[in-house]
């Protein structure tokens, strides 16, 4: 079962997405011919790596102090702010995008207050598009990391002489280094893989992702071969570059150390109490509030709006454009549950299997970081090099593609959260059950079951979500079929196109299409909150 | 250096009542153990001196000064928690250098510091080795040099022995007290284990579901328990139901259940109660067949146990309640099972306890 499990995930998972661009090496010379385009491909990359970096750094700088107040602080509203912080993430980022467009950019927002918009389409809507959803990701990460802390390291050091913000300096973030790591990897990660919303807010910018879209409007059935070569050779910068970093990350992170030459007691000191403190954690809130939530919801206006208007009516009746709309809600969720049920049972075994080590510790280990891997390359990139894969081997319906891209994406967040909710199971409880008499798999659903099907439960619900959201892997490798982000894209697309007339929708339709996609998704965060109750029972 | 004084402290968690209005001062140069049973507060008590949480009412001395608002880092203490607390990303070296470098002495001087409380730790190899490669004995001994280091006036040592093998923690526990007399310094160290608390304390405070039933030196505590929950939990006792014939001053004719009647001096009971006699294991005289001393029990061996140095026998009694009796294994003859006996002891090393209200099993439940 558990070798199944491996080929699975080699033959499924993570060799189709890399083999792929190799299909179509060949294509390669065509933009080496066209140097114009090249560069264009190379400042794309680059601009991606650029807001990546920047963006995942603000993010653990940002993160800290509201993990911390979130973590550390009294008040019974603080739990509010810990549901509030994962809205982001659960919003499909393309009806985030669109929501972010209309505060900061769009005549009803924000810029209403000041004549004209605030900020135009371009890279700093893109990095505010990029913080507002990769922040929640880090808060998440560091808020579980605070949280399984041993306190008396950093209460050790107040008694040695350290006042709170030198101990959370010199000892708490230090022996924390492995989270802060994870959680900047991931947003860094998040932010390269973005792209349906990017793609919305990007305007003429253009970085990896949209880069590969606007190609594939303009040459894909102008000139193939030079589309296909344009992708081939954008696509295999950024997983190369991209493995590298991480690569680089996992290699130099053990190594890097906070500073603590020098101590500056009378400033540390003013930086600890009450005036400090206090401002510290009004401006985590008001940046919060400002730049990730008001941003996230504010499509909720015009939706609202959209709700007393014939738009309400003409989407309940399905007609017009609403009958697409519907469908591809249907196909989202439809997607989801499928990809959602494949992960868990493609999953589960290779979970048990890095968690317990069944092949030795060394497979496990490199299982483990293969595992990660098509979490860091980015995903339309993944999807463009899937699509080459299957296409040069057999005619595969388009859905099976869809299917499998949204698998390989998915995959490495249900195997992670389960391996580590398996770590955390001691080995002695399967043994006692053993030597009580259980068989191997009655151990399993005994004991190992019981005991994750919270974390089973949140993994699923992970997967079902990102699925949900997921657009740049979509975008690549359909032609026909619409997912609820696709549309929303493209509905915004139209709608940012002047010279298309009378296509039947206005602002007000994406609005409501975005707002009935965030109330499903709503839904679906209480059912995390509501599953994941019970959790400190065991 | 300082003595530490509390004063009607309490502190609670959510329902429960950790603390329940506790006064008690430990003095200067001092070495005191809060000695209870796990949940006791014990701990709790240690947390509130050091000021890692805070009371919900009471105050808090430290050489004469309320520290109640003064955060942990300025109250010149020193912790060690059970755990030692090392930090991992830091070695050993580094550990016991931490105090020092946060209160911003220079490289040098923090360096002589390192030095001179390793040197009383007794303490050289390894300095380079980070707090995973150190054995339990060695990390101890880092986590107290890094507190003596800082600067600490007060140690503060919580359970410091308890992850200690045997050997090493009874090694250990005399370096405890003699560090600390060395300096000078006023020491409160908490522990469950009675023989610990009883071999290096000055005095010792005797805890129960948040309350200091006791407060005194090893000595007094081990003689003189006030009641009965402190005879049982420091050393061992039997203990006779019995209820008093005849009061004399302080000479008591007691009887026994079963009907049996003897002496024993004690105070704070009166003619017709119901008392409990405590009788500690190695005070009495046991004779094969009769005997021709007063203040005679009869009974049968029952059970031998070898314990190294003594010999642990349970006797029953001709009223069917069983005592223990400990007799050194080496100098004594050893008493076959099913030998009759007789046991006698001195009415004046016994205790008279009045017969407890919640019944004896509750009392001195821990």
């Amino acid at each position: 079962m558990y070798l199944a499990a491996v080929i699975v995930f080699l033959g499924l998972i993570l060799l189709p997405p890399i083999l792929g661009i190799f299909t179509k090496w060949n294509t390669l010379q065509e933009v080496f011919d066209q140097p114009s385009l090249m560069d264009r491909a190379l400042v794309a990359v680059a601009n991606s790596f650029a807001i990546a970096l920047l963006v995942s750094a603000l993010d653990v700088l940002a993160g800290v102090p509201l993990a911390w107040l979130i973590t550390r602080g009294k008040s019974r509203w603080l739990s509010v702010l810990d549901t509030f912080a994962d809205i982001p993430f659960i919003v499909p980022t393309a009806a985030l995008g669109y929501s972010l467009l209309l505060f900061w950019n769009g005549p009803q927002g924000i810029s209403a207050l000041f004549s004209g918009s605030l900020i135009s389409t371009g890279w700093l809507l893109i990095m505010l598009l990029h913080f507002a959803f990769s922040y929640p990701i880090v808060v998440r990460v560091l808020v579980g990391a605070l949280l399984d802390y041993k306190r008396e390291y950093e209460q050790q050091s107040r008694t040695l002489g350290a006042p709170p913000f030198m101990a959370a300096r010199t000892v708490t973030f230090p022996i924390l280094k492995p989270a802060l790591i994870a959680a900047f990897i991931l947003s860094f990660a998040r932010s390269l893989s973005e792209t349906g919303a990017t793609f919305i807010v990007a305007g003429a910018f253009e970085n990896g992702p949209v880069f590969l879209q606007n190609v594939r409007n303009e040459f894909s059935v102008s000139a193939p071969a030079l589309y296909e070569g344009a992708t081939v050779f954008a696509s295999l910068l950024l997983i190369v570059i991209s493995l590298t970093i991480f690569g680089l990350i996992r290699i130099l992170g053990p190594r890097l150390r906070l500073p603590f030459d020098r101590v500056l007691p009378s400033i540390e000191r003013k930086l600890s109490y009450s005036k400090a403190a206090m401002s510290r954690n009004s401006v985590t809130i008001i940046v919060f509030v400002a730049i990730v939530l008001l941003p996230s919801l504010f499509v909720a206006l015009p939706a609202f709006q959209a709700v007393f208007t014939n738009t309400f009516t003409d989407a309940i009746s399905g007609s017009g454009v609403w009958g697409d709309y519907w469908q591809s809600l249907l196909l989202s969720y439809l997607l989801g549950a499928i990809v959602t049920l494949i992960g868990f049972i493609v999953g589960l075994p290779m979970a048990i299997l890095i968690a317990r080590k069944k092949f030795g510790k060394m497979p496990s280990t490199v299982l483990d970081i293969l595992v990660n891997v098509p979490l860091i390359v980015p995903s339309i990139a993944l999807g463009v090099s899937l699509k080459f894969f299957w296409q040069s081997f057999a005619f595969i319906p388009e859905f099976l593609l869809l299917v499998f891209a949204h698998l390989a994406i998915t995959y490495p967040y249900f195997v992670r959260s389960m391996s580590a909710a398996f770590e955390r199971i001691s080995l002695d409880m399967e043994e006692a059950a053993r030597t009580l008499g259980a068989k191997p798999f009655g151990v399993f659903r005994t004991i190992m079951l019981p005991l994750t099907k919270y974390s089973i439960l949140s993994g699923a619900i992970m997967v079902f979500t990102r699925s949900i959201s997921e657009t740049g892997a979509t975008l690549a490798v359909v032609t026909n079929l619409q997912t609820a982000p696709v549309v929303i894209v493209n509905w915004v697309k139209i709608l940012q196109n002047p010279t298309l007339v009378n296509t039947g929708i206005t602002s007000s339709v994406v609005g409501l299409g975005c707002g009935i996609l965030i109330a499903l998704s709503f839904i679906i965060l209480l059912l995390l909150r509501f599953v994941t109750r019970g959790k400190g029972r065991y | 250096m300082p003595d530490v004084r509390v004063v009607n402290l309490t502190k609670k968690f959510g329902k429960i009542v950790a603390l329940d209005n506790i006064t008690l001062e430990v003095r200067d140069k001092e070495y005191f153990a809060l000695l209870g049973p796990s949940g006791c507060g014990k701990t709790t008590l240690l947390r509130l001196i050091a000021g890692l949480i805070e009371p919900d009412s009471g105050e808090i001395y430290i050489g004469n000064k309320r520290v109640d608002d003064v955060p942990p880092e300025d109250r010149e203490i020193g912790f060690v928690f059970q755990t030692f607390a090392l930090f991992p990303h830091m070695t050993a070296w580094e550990n016991v250098n931490y105090g020092p470098r946060v209160k911003n002495f220079d490289l040098k001087e923090a360096g002589t510091i390192g030095h001179e409380v390793l040197e009383l730790v007794k303490l050289h190899e390894r300095l380079n080795a980070y707090p995973s490669e150190l054995s339990g004995g060695m990390m101890q001994r880092i986590a107290v040099a890094r507190a003596l280091a800082a600067g600490a006036k007060t140690l503060l040592l919580d359970e410091p022995l308890g992850q200690l093998d045997a050997k090493v923690r009874n090694e250990i526990r005399y370096e405890m007290r003699r560090m600390a007399k060395d300096l000078n310094l006023t020491a409160i160290h908490v522990t469950h284990d009675q023989s610990e608390a009883m071999s290096i304390s000055d005095r010792i405070a005797v805890m129960k579901k948040g309350k200091i039933v006791q407060v005194g030196t090893p000595q007094e505590l081990y003689m003189k328990p006030k009641n009965l929950f402190v005879a049982n939990f420091i050393g061992e006792s039997n203990f006779l139901e019995a209820s008093v014939a005849a009061v004399n001053g302080s000479n008591l004719e007691m009887e026994l259940r079963g009907g049996a009647k003897v002496k024993a001096v004690g105070k704070g009971v009166a003619e017709d109660e119901r008392a409990i006699l405590s009788i500690r294991p190695e005070i009495f005289v046991v004779e094969r067949g009769s005997s021709k001393n007063k203040n005679i029990l009869r009974g049968k061996i029952e059970k031998i146990t070898f314990e190294g140095t003594f010999v642990r026998y349970v006797i029953r009694l001709e009223s069917q309640d069983s005592v223990v009796v400990i007799k050194p294994s080496l100098t004594e003859k050893w008493f076959d099972v099913g030998a009759s006996v007789t046991l006698s002891f001195p009415p004046e090393k016994v205790h008279v306890f009045q017969y407890p209200e919640a019944g004896l099993t509750e009392e001195i439940s821990v």
